[in-house]
C-alpha cells in the first residue's frame, strides 16, 4: 500500500508506471557474486573452513542480501516468494549430489573387477590373500530365491487383488485393504526373523532329521512376505482401471463372474500388473537383511534352493564389505554395480512399459 | 483420481446383477417352487441350475482366500516372533526394557532393549529433521515449479533413488560417504563443541550423525514421491483463487497447497518414519555399533534394533536369537503402530488413497 501510494503521487499513470517494478537478472546474479565473494573473503580470512562452507555460507548471504535488495525494489512479499524460491532449487540440488556421487562411486570402483572372473567363479576357497574370487554363487543365489518368491507372490498377490476388486465388500475387504498396506511397511528384518522362527526353526527340522536347516527356499519365503503387498496393490489399483462396460458386455453374454476376471478382465490389466510385478522383483532382488538371517550365506555354487545354504548378490556385497581381504573391497563394488544394474534395469523397463500401457492414461 | 470409487461402485453393482446365479435357483428345472421365499424367476427356461460346489464358487473361494493370506500373514508374524521370543525373554536375569547391555549368548544371558530403541528413535529422527524440508522442497519443485520437461526425468530420478538397495547406500556410506562426514564432525567439534551434541573428543566418523544422513537419503524418496502426488492434486480453484486474489506464487502454496495437503504430507513423514524406523544393512554398515546411551551425534557410536539383528546374528547361540527375534518384535511393534496411523490419516482422506503407494 505504502509503495502504492509513493508512487501515485505526481506520476501519471502510463502502462510503464502501473507495471511492478523487478529486480533485474544482472542485480541478482551480481547478489549471488557478491555473496560468495563475501562468504570466501570471511571463511578463508578466519580460516574457519573450506569451500563447503564457502558455498553454504555464499546461499545464506545471497538470501540475506535478495531479501534486501529485493524488498526495497519489489516489496517485502515478492523478496520472500524469491528466497522459498531459492530455497527449493537448493534443495532439489542438494537431493540429486548424493545420488551423482553414488553412481559415480558405483561405476569408477565396480569396473575393477568386472571381469569374466568375477562372473563366472564363487568364493568356495578364496582365501584372504587371493586375488580372485567372483559371484557367480550369489547371482545364482538371487535369481533362484527372487524366482521362487515371485512363483509364490504373483499368483497370491494377483488372487488378492481380484478379491478386493470384484468380490470383496464390506468390513472383512476394508480391512484387508488397510492392512495390504500397513504390510507394506513391516522392516525387511522382521520378515527375514518371522521366516526364521516360523520356517528355519520350526517347520525345517521336520524334513530335517530335527536340526534346523537354512536354505534358498527359506530366503524366498521372507521375500515372498515383502512382494506380497507391493503386488497387490499395484494389482488392485490396474484391476480398478479396467472399465465397467467391458465387465458388463460379458455379463451380458452370459459369460460366469470368473471367467470373466480371467479371460476379460485380468487380459485388460496385464501389461500394468506386469509393471507391479517388475518393482516388486527389484525390490526383492535388493534386499540384503532376510537373505542374511535365513539363507545361510555359503561360498559355494548350490543350485538347489531347497538344501544348503545359498547366498545372494545383496548379501555378498554386506560379506564381502565385512571381509578384512584387501581384494574384497572390489569385489564388493563390483558385485554392488552388479546388483544396482539388476534392479534398474528392472526399475526402468517397468517404467517405460507403464508409460505405454493405455489403461494408465 | 477422485472418482474412482464411484465408478468402482458401478461395477460392482453390475456384477451382483450379473450371473452370479444367486436369484436362478429353481428356474429352469421344471419343478414348482417348494417355498413361497423363493418363487421362479420368469422366462430363463433355459438357465442352467446353479452348481453348489462349481467354478464360481471354487474361485471366489480362492480369491477370498488370497485375501485373508495378508491377514493371516500378520498375525502369524506376531504370534511366531512372541512364541521364539517369550523364552528368551523368560530367560533373561535383567529386565528386558531398561537394561542396556547386550549379552544374550552367555550361560547366564542379561541383555536388554534400551539402548537399541533409544538409538533406532535418534537416528530416525535426525533423518527425518534433515530428510523432511529437503523432501517438502523437491516436491513443490516437482508439483509447482519445475516445468513439465524437467518435471518428468526429476521425478524418474527420485523414484530410481528410492529403487537403489540399502546394501549400497551402506557400502557408499562406509567407503565414500564416511570421509566428508568425518571432517565436517570434526568441524562440528572445533567450533560448536560447547553444544553437547557436537562435544566429545573423537575419533569421528562412524557414528549417528553419519547412520542419519544415508539414511536421510534413503527416506528422501517416499516422502517426496507421496507429498507430491499430494501437492498436485490440490484443487486448481483454490489455487487459482489465491493468484486471482494477488498472491505471490508462495503465497499461493502458503495458503492453498500445504493446508490442503498437509495430512498427506504427515501421512508421508509417518510413512518415511517407518521406513527409517526399520532400516538394517545401511545402518548396520554405517553405525559404531556401541552399547551406549548417548546423545552426542559425532563421535563413533551409535546402534539401531534392525542393525543390531544383522550384526549379532551371526554368533547368537538358541537363547541368542530368541533375544534378537525379541528386539525384533519390538521393532515390529513400532512399525506397526506407525504405520497403521500413517495410513489411517491416508484413508480418512479418500482423495489421498489411491494414489498412497
Amino acid at each position: 500500500m505504502s509503495l502504492l501510494d509513493r508512487e501515485a503521487s505526481g506520476v501519471v499513470m502510463t502502462p510503464d508506471n502501473i507495471r511492478t517494478k523487478r529486480l533485474p537478472l544482472a542485480v541478482n546474479l551480481g547478489i549471488a557474486v557478491a555473496g560468495l565473494a563475501i562468504a570466501a573473503a570471511v571463511v578463508y580470512g578466519f580460516g574457519i573452513g573450506n569451500y563447503v562452507l564457502v558455498v553454504v555460507l555464499g546461499v545464506v548471504f545471497y538470501l540475506i542480501g535478495l531479501q534486501i535488495v529485493a524488498g526495497r525494489i519489489e516489496g517485502p512479499r515478492t523478496a520472500r516468494d524469491r528466497m522459498w524460491k531459492t530455497l527449493i532449487y537448493a534443495a532439489c540440488l542438494l537431493a540429486v549430489l548424493p545420488l551423482a556421487s553414488v553412481v559415480w562411486t558405483l561405476v569408477s570402483k565396480g569396473v575393477q573387477r568386472l571381469d569374466g572372473n568375477f562372473f563366472g567363479s564363487s568364493m568356495n576357497n578364496i582365501g584372504a590373500r587371493d586375488p580372485e574370487g567372483g559371484a557367480y554363487h550369489a547371482i545364482i543365489g538371487t535369481l533362484e530365491q527372487v524366482g521362487v518368491a515371485t512363483l509364490i507372490a504373483v499368483p497370491l498377490g494377483v488372487l488378492g487383488a481380484i478379491y478386493l476388486v470384484e468380490y470383496g465388500r464390506g468390513r472383512f475387504a476394508n480391512t484387508v485393504r488397510f492392512f495390504v498396506d500397513v504390510m507394506t511397511g513391516i522392516p525387511s528384518i522382521v520378515a527375514g526373523l518371522f521366516i526364521l522362527s516360523f520356517w528355519v526353526l520350526i517347520v525345517s527340522p521336520w524334513f530335517n532329521n530335527g536340526t534346523p536347516r537354512f536354505s534358498g527356499f527359506a530366503a524366498s519365503l521372507a521375500l515372498t512376505v515383502l512382494m506380497l503387498p507391493t503386488i497387490v496393490r499395484s494389482t488392485e489399483e490396474m484391476l480398478r482401471l479396467v472399465p465397467g462396460p467391458l465387465r458388463e458386455g460379458a455379463y451380458a453374454l452370459g459369460v460366469p463372474q470368473w471367467k470373466t476376471i480371467l479371460q476379460v478382465v485380468l487380459p485388460t490389466a496385464l501389461p500394468g500388473i506386469v509393471t507391479g510385478v517388475m518393482l516388486a522383483v527389484a525390490r526383492a532382488a535388493g534386499e540384503t537383511a532376510p537373505v542374511l538371517l535365513v539363507a545361510g550365506g555359503a561360498a559355494s555354487i548350490n543350485f538347489n534352493p531347497f538344501e544348503g545354504g545359498q547366498s545372494s548378490l545383496a548379501l555378498y556385497v554386506y560379506q564381502q564389505a565385512g571381509d578384512a581381504s584387501r581384494y574384497a573391497p572390489a569385489r564388493a563394488w563390483t558385485a554392488a554395480l552388479t546388483l544396482v544394474a539388476i534392479v534398474l534395469i528392472l526399475t526402468i523397463a517397468a517404467k517405460l512399459l507403464a508409460r505405454r500401457n493405455s489403461l494408465s492414461k | 483420481m477422485g472418482d474412482n470409487p464411484s465408478s468402482r461402485s458401478e461395477n460392482t453393482t453390475a456384477s451382483d446383477l450379473g450371473v452370479t446365479g444367486r436369484h436362478t435357483r429353481g428356474a429352469g428345472t421344471g419343478v414348482s417352487p417348494s417355498s413361497h421365499d423363493d418363487p421362479p424367476i420368469g422366462g430363463g427356461g433355459a438357465l442352467p441350475k446353479k452348481a453348489r460346489f462349481g467354478m464360481e464358487a471354487g474361485f471366489k473361494g480362492l480369491s477370498v482366500a488370497a485375501g485373508a493370506m495378508v491377514l493371516v500373514i500378520i498375525v502369524a508374524i506376531a504370534i511366531f516372533l512372541i512364541s521364539k521370543a517369550v523364552p528368551a525373554i523368560r530367560a533373561d536375569n535383567e529386565n528386558f526394557l531398561t537394561f542396556n547391555q547386550w549379552f544374550p549368548n552367555e550361560t547366564e544371558p542379561r541383555f536388554g532393549i534400551a539402548v537399541l530403541a533409544f538409538g533406532t528413535v535418534l537416528t530416525s529422527i535426525i533423518a527425518l529433521l534433515v530428510a523432511v524440508p529437503i523432501a517438502l522442497g523437491i516436491a513443490l519443485f516437482l508439483s509447482h515449479y519445475a516445468p513439465k520437461r524437467l518435471a518428468t526425468p526429476l521425478g524418474f530420478v527420485i523414484d530410481l533413488l528410492a529403487a537403489v538397495p540399502s546394501v549400497v547406500f551402506g557400502l557408499w556410506g562406509r567407503d565414500v560417504f564416511m570421509e566428508p562426514v568425518r571432517e565436517f564432525s570434526g568441524w562440528l567439534n572445533k567450533y560448536f563443541s560447547w553444544i553437547p551434541i557436537f562435544g566429545g573428543d573423537g575419533p569421528f566418523g562412524r557414528s549417528v550423525l553419519l547412520g542419519s544422513l544415508v539414511l536421510a537419503i534413503m527416506v528422501l524418496p517416499i516422502v517426496t514421491s507421496l507429498s507430491r502426488e499430494v501437492f498436485r492434486q490440490t484443487p486448481g480453484m483454490n489455487e487459482e483463487a489465491a493468484l486471482a486474489l494477488g498472491s505471490t506464487k508462495w503465497e499461493m502454496i502458503r495458503t492453498a497447497v500445504l493446508p490442503y495437503g498437509k495430512p498427506g504430507v504427515i501421512a508421508a513423514v509417518m510413512l518415511g518414519l517407518g521406513r527409517a524406523l526399520g532400516e538394517t544393512i545401511a545402518l548396520a554398515m554405517t553405525l559404531g555399533i556401541v552399547f551406549n546411551i548417548s546423545f552426542n551425534i559425532i563421535e563413533n557410536g551409535g546402534n539401531s534394533i534392525a542393525a543390531n539383528i544383522a550384526n549379532a546374528f551371526g554368533e547368537a547361540n538358541e537363547t541368542g536369537r530368541g533375544a534378537l527375534i525379541a528386539s525384533g518384535l519390538v521393532l515390529f511393534a513400532i512399525t506397526l503402530v506407525v504405520n497403521m496411523a500413517a495410513r489411517a490419516i491416508i484413508y480418512r482422506r479418500r482423495e489421498f488413497r489411491d494414489s498412497a503407494a
